[in-house]
């Protein structure tokens, strides 16, 4: 009986399986993609892609199930946000996942291209390949930056406030760019409601289009194989020796390849999700009301080494960079697999293009990480809110406290450290006394230099003196008092070095 | 339906008639013409914002005796050019300096650098910007850090005891206020 019943299920899927392949051909459409033969070496270097693609599929459905909430209007998109992340069941968990999948996605993107690179896999016949991959790098960019817009807190708001600065940097028509970005003359609700629209429509529309074409050409080309040292591509041949390769050891893509990409994408869809849940969602950070001025805006992760380079670049040369720049970066990207198409693929025979890779890494690596500590930006409350260390008011004199006092209230330490706390930008003070001598540090105050305001007129001369005789005394154990002329001194001969000891001893 | 059409000889495809080739050109033809009247509105609607000349005006930051002489105050304001749709970003806000008696400077609050809000310290008369370091004296002039040049200031006016200013647009190198 049961065995029955089994029997005319198997029968009647079966059948409706043959109906509706005889109508569609889905099935003998699917299966050769499916089934595509890929290279038998082709292991775990080669799952990334298959990671980004998923985690652009759980974009595309957090991000859908978001729009159904979120109001992209600059007057209710703050609010909005709170209500999904508080009132909405689950709403906190769907931004969490959207924000840190974005995340993942761009790792993800980031290590599959390298892979790509040091491979040389975008080498013929797979140019076009690359530079789709190149295309979509700069979608996911795109999507990440636009994404980070929709928070509408007071990162995205002065985020964009840079973006415009950047833009309006162009010569002639800058100001109309800027415009034209903007959506108006200022940042308002015209701005956001464009930037939705990009990260809604035209950025994933474009992204879902290029994924299609890259798809294409994987199974027009094939999956490139682990390099070896010595097997060298030559357009002539190529083609003819890797289909030949392929049919005798080759694999299925399902399931050889996919079993392992399944594998991965499953145990980062775990980590990611489990951050998501662990970590919460990313923002929205203050209001974005621009007469708040207290904001300390900071662009996402994928962003902090444009930033450390703005500091970071002499002023000088900082818009002939952004302007020339970005299409150098855009062409060599692009143009790379027309530079090289032939050749070694293996790393070990490409010293130059790991060295570059590694170069432009280190550097992409430190530019970030030195954006996350942003030294040269001033610490706007340490002022108010950073204790002076109790060992550097022992003892002191009423002068000397007195010092310490008109260095905490005059913000010095929003640039200067005391103790391990306070900004960098400026040199910390801890041993500041047996650095400089005492006319060296007035001078400093009043005159400033290399990178300090001068404090000469904002500053009272007892002001000035009380801060000096403080910073005398900040001088590590043991360590004597700098006896180094000042800058008038300097001039002079060394054996009038004694004077500073008698212009100290006079103070 | 008892027609067995695959013998016949007009299966085979016509060749190609002058009057084939004329309807396509005609069909590109119209499709062109189509294309470019549409395109008029739609390139349009999208450019608007480099084409219309988005003008600053007089707007009211409240009677000169809430700007004393000596001090820099934050001085509030909503946007003239604001839309319906702008919430909170329609507010704008401007450092107030009063030097002399009705003698004013009027800074924009965005950092000639790339236009993070600069916060002004009373105490060291430094205006500090959190992003870059940019750090400009009380007269707006550049104190250090990467700013290619001061504060921005806008126009000033007293007109029956107010302070009023020119302001609209959002400060840049280009166009500065």
């Amino acid at each position: 009986m049961f065995r029955n019943i089994k029997t005319v299920g198997t029968k009647m899927i079966g059948g409706l399986l043959g109906w509706t392949e005889s109508r569609s051909g889905a099935i003998g459409f699917v299966q050769p993609i499916l089934t595509h033969r890929v290279p038998r070496d082709a292991k775990w270097w080669y799952v990334f892609g298959s990671a980004s693609l998923m985690f652009f599929s759980i974009q595309v459905v957090t991000g859908i199930l978001l729009a159904t909430m979120y109001a992209p209007s600059a007057a209710e998109a703050y609010s909005s946000l709170q209500y999904i992340d508080q009132q909405v069941p689950f709403g906190w968990m769907l931004r969490a996942l959207h924000a840190w999948s974005s995340n993942a996605m761009i790792l993800m993107v980031v290590i599959h291209m390298s892979q790509v690179f040091l491979h040389a896999s975008f080498k013929f016949p797979r140019e076009l390949m690359w530079m789709v991959g190149v295309l979509l790098l700069f979608c996911t960019l795109a999507l990440a930056f636009t994404g980070q817009i929709m928070r509408w807190d007071q990162d995205a708001y002065w985020g964009l406030g840079i973006g415009a600065a950047i833009v309006d940097r162009v010569p002639v028509l800058g100001n109309q760019m800027r415009n034209v970005m903007l959506g108006g003359p200022y940042i308002g609700g015209a701005t956001l409601s464009r930037f939705f629209a990009l990260h809604v429509f035209v950025l994933p529309g474009l992204t879902i289009a290029l994924i299609g074409a890259h798809m294409a050409l994987i199974l027009k080309n094939g999956i490139s194989e682990m390099p070896k040292p010595g097997m060298v591509v030559d357009p002539k041949t190529y083609v003819e020796e890797y289909e030949e390769r392929i049919k005798k050891t080759g694999v299925a893509f399902m399931p050889d390849a996919a079993q392992r990409d399944m594998v991965f994408c499953g145990l980062m869809l775990i980590i990611v999700g489990f951050l998501a849940w662990y970590l919460g969602p990313v923002g929205p950070n203050g209001i974005p009301n621009p007469t708040i001025i207290d904001a300390n805006p900071r662009p996402d992760y994928a962003f902090l080494w444009i930033f450390t380079a703005m500091a970071l670049m002499p002023p000088q040369i900082e818009t002939a960079v952004l302007l020339i720049a970005p299409p150098i970066v855009v062409m060599l990207l692009l143009g790379l697999p027309l530079i090289s198409n032939r050749g070694e693929r293996a790393p070990s025979r490409r010293p130059g293009a790991v060295l570059a890779y590694v170069l432009i890494a280190t550097a992409l690596g430190t530019l970030t990480w030195l954006g996350v500590v942003s030294a040269w930006s001033p610490v706007m409350d340490a002022w108010t809110s950073l204790p002076t260390p109790v060992k550097y008011l022992v003892g002191r004199t009423p002068l000397e406290m007195q010092g310490a006092l008109v260095i905490q209230h005059s913000q010095c330490r929003n640039c200067h450290s005391l103790g391990g706390e306070g900004g960098l930008r400026g040199p910390n003070l801890d041993n500041v006394g047996s650095r400089k001598s005492w006319d060296q540090l007035v001078r400093q105050v009043q005159q400033g230099g290399g990178n300090m305001p001068a404090y000469g007129k904002n500053l009272s001369s007892a002001e000035t003196t009380a801060v000096v005789a403080f910073m005398t005394t900040l001088r590590n154990a043991g360590a004597p008092e700098s006896t180094i002329p000042g800058a008038m001194e300097r001039q002079s001969s060394p054996d009038q070095a004694p004077k500073a000891v008698a212009i100290d001893a006079g103070k | 339906m008892s027609c067995d059409c695959s013998n016949t000889p007009s299966n085979q495809p016509p060749p190609p008639s002058a009057r084939r080739g004329f309807m396509l050109k005609f069909g590109i033809g119209l499709m062109g013409i189509g294309g470019a009247i549409a395109s008029i509105p739609i390139i349009g609607y999208a450019i608007t914002p480099a084409l219309k000349k988005y003008k600053n005006s007089w707007i009211d930051l409240g009677g000169t005796a809430d700007f004393p002489e000596g001090e820099t105050r934050l001085g509030k304001f909503t946007n003239p050019n604001a839309s319906p749709t702008d919430g909170e970003s329609a507010e704008q806000a401007v450092w107030v300096r009063s030097y002399k008696p009705a003698q004013f400077q009027v800074f924009a609050v965005n950092c000639a650098h790339l236009g993070c809000p600069v916060k002004w310290f009373q105490q060291s008369k430094l205006f500090m910007c959190p992003c870059h370091g940019g750090v400009y004296y009380e007269d707006g002039s550049h104190a250090s850090g990467p700013p290619p040049r001061g504060l921005f200031e806008y126009k000033w006016k007293i007109v029956d005891g107010r302070l009023l200013i020119d302001a609209g647009r959002l400060p840049g190198l280009e166009q500065t206020v």
